[in-house]
């Protein structure tokens, strides 16, 4: 341990501690504006600026060790003074329209504003560019807001590895930009969001799409039909104020009646079918390499009611839910996209099956409607606007809206959130199981996947406490495990005893090694689950901000503590699965489901 | 450096690229060697254009962003083509007490660009320079290798004569 002093007070703490951090665990706060937590110490804005005795200039807490017998202060009038200056500093290269601004009474910079208390600013000089780069279908940049504090460019290379953004140009002339200055949109991005969420300003933001849904929603013409993803409901209350984790499944559903919308649905019923398709063609895949080697006969397989594929295919496959990872995958891997499901994304199956069966249920003319996803997420935005995301010409879903748009439609709307009464989705496309709350966090969707195939394999639940795949929880970057196969059915009696080896991680950083092994022929698994955004969609780009650590466990505690409230918590059991199919899709992998629920992938250049 | 120079002279775009990829296999692929490889890339190609920023870092394994970003931070990198004279005024302290900045603002005015850019006919590219080393002679600058010194405004369009 360290002992020093920080305001004359006496403190202890591990070596390797920041001023910035032991001040912190005292309770002495040090203004800081570029440092973010788990994500970036450079000592760029020298915001946090303090006083060490014996030091000639002042240093940057956030970058500074402490040492034994450190004398610091933090709040002298040589300090107060140096950090004014350097927030006016910066003020003087920022426009002052707060009232008009996005961000406002939600920006890092307005609130040290508050704390720091700068009566004037007297510096006004030449202003950098401004320049809006709005070429992204998910993302929009402004350079004008942009206080060059780096943390999107640390997000973007060290935590998603996706590398697209710099420092560009020097000292006045200095911004953040891509490769050859290119617009966003044409560029490698994938849309994940993660800049968005650690900018401390209006510079990153996602597309609007509000202005669009106010307009269908006013449209009587149309019919408006909303679906929401299950990391929404245990992260909007905190637009709110309420605590991250807090669910609020009820309340938001109610705000989607208040504000207008026809029908609300719940992506968590297409999550449920996602499993239904996705367990059945890991199945599929499986089975195809085993007969097509030779090692099962004909017989077998057509015990298992699985129609075998004729050519051979990829393993180990790997989930398709995240737009982001996608985009990734076709940019960074395009040799490895045939180890992704084909399966779309639980909320364009769901717009697809809006746009279909639920029209032709309701008779409601499908060019008349208007169908909104409400989700984490900013890709999701890229991936509604795919053009290989269409049936009949029409698109599956018609406008995305993250977490923080909805909530501003709310404030917006005048509805009084906290106040709300709680209320139901609509049948049937409303209804689902545990297993598809659980897609909102890391290993969830693996989670689901694995309660399902393992009983369609075994006959039995699946062996693990509580239906949970410990191994397959938490923020770890790579999870892995093997789940061993006991006591199959007689149709499946050829896996007895088979080992099949699982992964899962978040974040594309994480996702570059587990392709890396795939494409040197090394990985040593049959099923992977990958979410572009570290932790899961709980902390996706369209989440509120900011997503610490602490952040993304409570919303993961949150995400569980809903999936054990249910009765039903395995996606087969969910009774409008099985009515679904006998209605209308006929079977999983069947011709109505290949129309309709499964995709395929661009290969797309990386630079 | 300057062996390139010579050879690239009667070189088709194709060959630069081959001497482009044996100067980064030379160098190992190795992140540390980049500004090595763009100071070869310029001496090939003359500037460093976004083909071969997209070539560098593809055989590299560097991102873009990150090229670009080398590239544009030393001035002496140019990502477009330049002039066939390279007239670079020095600013350092010295020269730029001694009348150095007045000598670069009678350049743009009478060659009609800013710093940085070219002429329409290709003849100049205008640069600055933080100190050339001619202190006790200043305020000077270097057109291509040729140092001047001891410059007054009046006598720049005499200098200039001399570069077709």
């Amino acid at each position: 341990m360290i002992r020093l002093t920080i305001n004359n007070k006496a403190i202890e703490v591990p070596e390797g501690t920041s001023i910035l951090e032991a001040a912190k665990a005292n309770s002495i706060l040090i203004p800081n504006l570029c440092y973010l937590e788990d994500v970036q110490k450079i000592g760029s804005c020298r915001i946090c600026v303090v006083e060490v005795k014996g030091m000639p200039n002042l240093q940057a807490s956030c970058v500074t060790n402490v040492k034994e017998g450190m004398v610091v202060h933090t709040n002298s009038q040589r300090v107060r003074k140096a950090r004014r200056v350097i927030y006016e500093l910066i003020l003087s290269d920022h426009p002052t329209d707060c009232l008009i601004c996005e961000r406002n009474q939600a920006c890092e910079l307005q609130t040290l504003g508050e704390i720091l208390q700068v009566g004037e600013t007297r510096f006004s000089g030449e202003r950098s560019k401004i320049i809006v780069d709005d070429s992204s279908l998910a993302v929009v940049r402004d350079h004008d807001k942009c206080i060059l504090c780096r943390r999107c460019v640390t997000t973007c290379n060290e935590i998603q590895g996706v590398r697209i953004l710099d420092m560009i140009h020097r000292g006045f002339a200095s911004t953040i930009s891509t490769g050859l200055e290119l617009p966003l949109g044409e560029t490698s991005c994938t849309n994940c969001g993660q800049c968005v969420n650690v900018c401390p300003v209006g510079a990153l933001k996602e597309k609007d799409a509000t202005e669009m849904v106010w307009e269908a929603l006013q449209d009587p013409e149309r019919t408006v039909i909303v679906q929401t993803a299950p990391a929404v409901r245990v992260a909007l209350g905190e637009e709110f104020g309420l605590e991250p984790g807090s669910n609020v499944t009820g309340k938001m559903a109610a705000s989607l009646w208040d504000l207008g919308f026809d029908h609300v649905f719940d992506t968590n019923f297409a999550a449920d079918l996602t499993i239904i398709e996705e367990g059945t063609e890991l199945l599929q895949r499986l089975i195809t390499n085993l007969y097509l080697d030779g090692v099962i006969t004909e017989e077998q397989v057509k015990k298992t009611g699985i129609e075998p594929l004729t050519e051979k295919v990829a393993l180990p496959m790997i989930t398709s839910c995240s737009p982001g990872w996608i985009k990734y995958a076709e940019h960074y891997f395009p040799d490895q996209l045939e180890h992704i499901s084909t399966c779309k994304s639980p909320h364009m199956m769901l717009g697809a099956l809006i746009k279909s069966h639920f029209a032709e249920i309701s008779g409601i003319d499908p060019d008349k409607m208007f169908v909104v996803s409400i989700m984490p997420c900013t890709a999701k935005k890229f991936e509604a606007n795919r053009e290989e995301l269409r049936n009949d010409g029409r698109k599956n879903v018609d406008a995305v809206l993250t977490t923080r748009e909805l909530a501003k439609m709310i404030k917006d709307a005048g509805i009084d959130f906290l106040n709300l009464q709680d209320r139901d989705f609509e049948n049937p496309l409303g209804i689902s199981t545990g297993a598809a709350d659980i897609f909102g966090v890391t290993g969830g969707v693996m989670e689901a996947a694995l309660r399902t195939v393992y009983e369609i394999v075994t006959g039995r639940e699946l062996p693990f406490e509580g239906l949970h795949v410990g191994p397959m929880m938490g923020l770890d970057r790579i999870k892995s495990a093997t789940v061993t196969i006991e006591n199959p059915t007689e149709a499946f009696s050829f896996l007895d005893g088979a080992e099949v080896g699982i992964a899962s991680t978040s974040g594309l950083a994480g996702a570059a090694t587990l392709l890396a092994e795939i494409k040197e022929g090394k990985s040593p698994y049959t099923f992977i689950e990958i979410m572009g955004c570290p932790g899961g969609c709980i902390s996706g780009g369209g989440q509120p901000r900011m997503t610490s650590e602490e952040t993304r466990i409570k919303r993961m505690k949150g995400i569980y503590t809903e999936d054990e409230s249910k009765t039903l918590r395995k996606s087969h059991e969910n009774p409008f699965i099985t009515k679904i199919y006998e209605e209308f899709l006929e079977k999983p992998l069947g011709h109505k489901s290949h129309e309709l629920l499964h995709t395929h992938y661009i290969k797309r250049k990386k630079y | 450096m300057s062996i390139a120079t010579c050879r690239v002279d009667t070189m088709d775009e194709q060959d630069k690229f081959a001497l482009l990829t044996q100067v980064i296999e030379e160098y190992e692929r190795k992140p540390s060697n980049l500004i090595q490889v763009l100071h070869y890339a310029q001496s090939i190609f003359g500037f460093v254009g976004a083909d071969v920023q997209r070539v560098i870092a593809q055989k590299m394994d560097l991102p873009l962003a990150k090229i670009t970003g080398v590239l544009t931070f030393y001035s002496f990198f140019s990502t477009a083509p330049r002039g066939r004279h390279i007239i670079s005024v020095c600013l350092g302290t010295a020269c730029f007490i001694r009348g150095g900045q007045p000598i670069l603002d009678h350049l743009k005015e009478i060659l009609g660009i800013d710093v940085g850019e070219t002429t329409e006919d290709q003849r100049f590219s205008l640069e600055i320079r933080r100190c050339i080393g001619a202190c006790g002679m200043g305020p000077s600058l270097i057109i291509d290798e040729q140092v001047f010194k001891r410059l007054n405004v009046s006598g720049i369009e005499q200098i200039l004569d001399e570069f077709e």
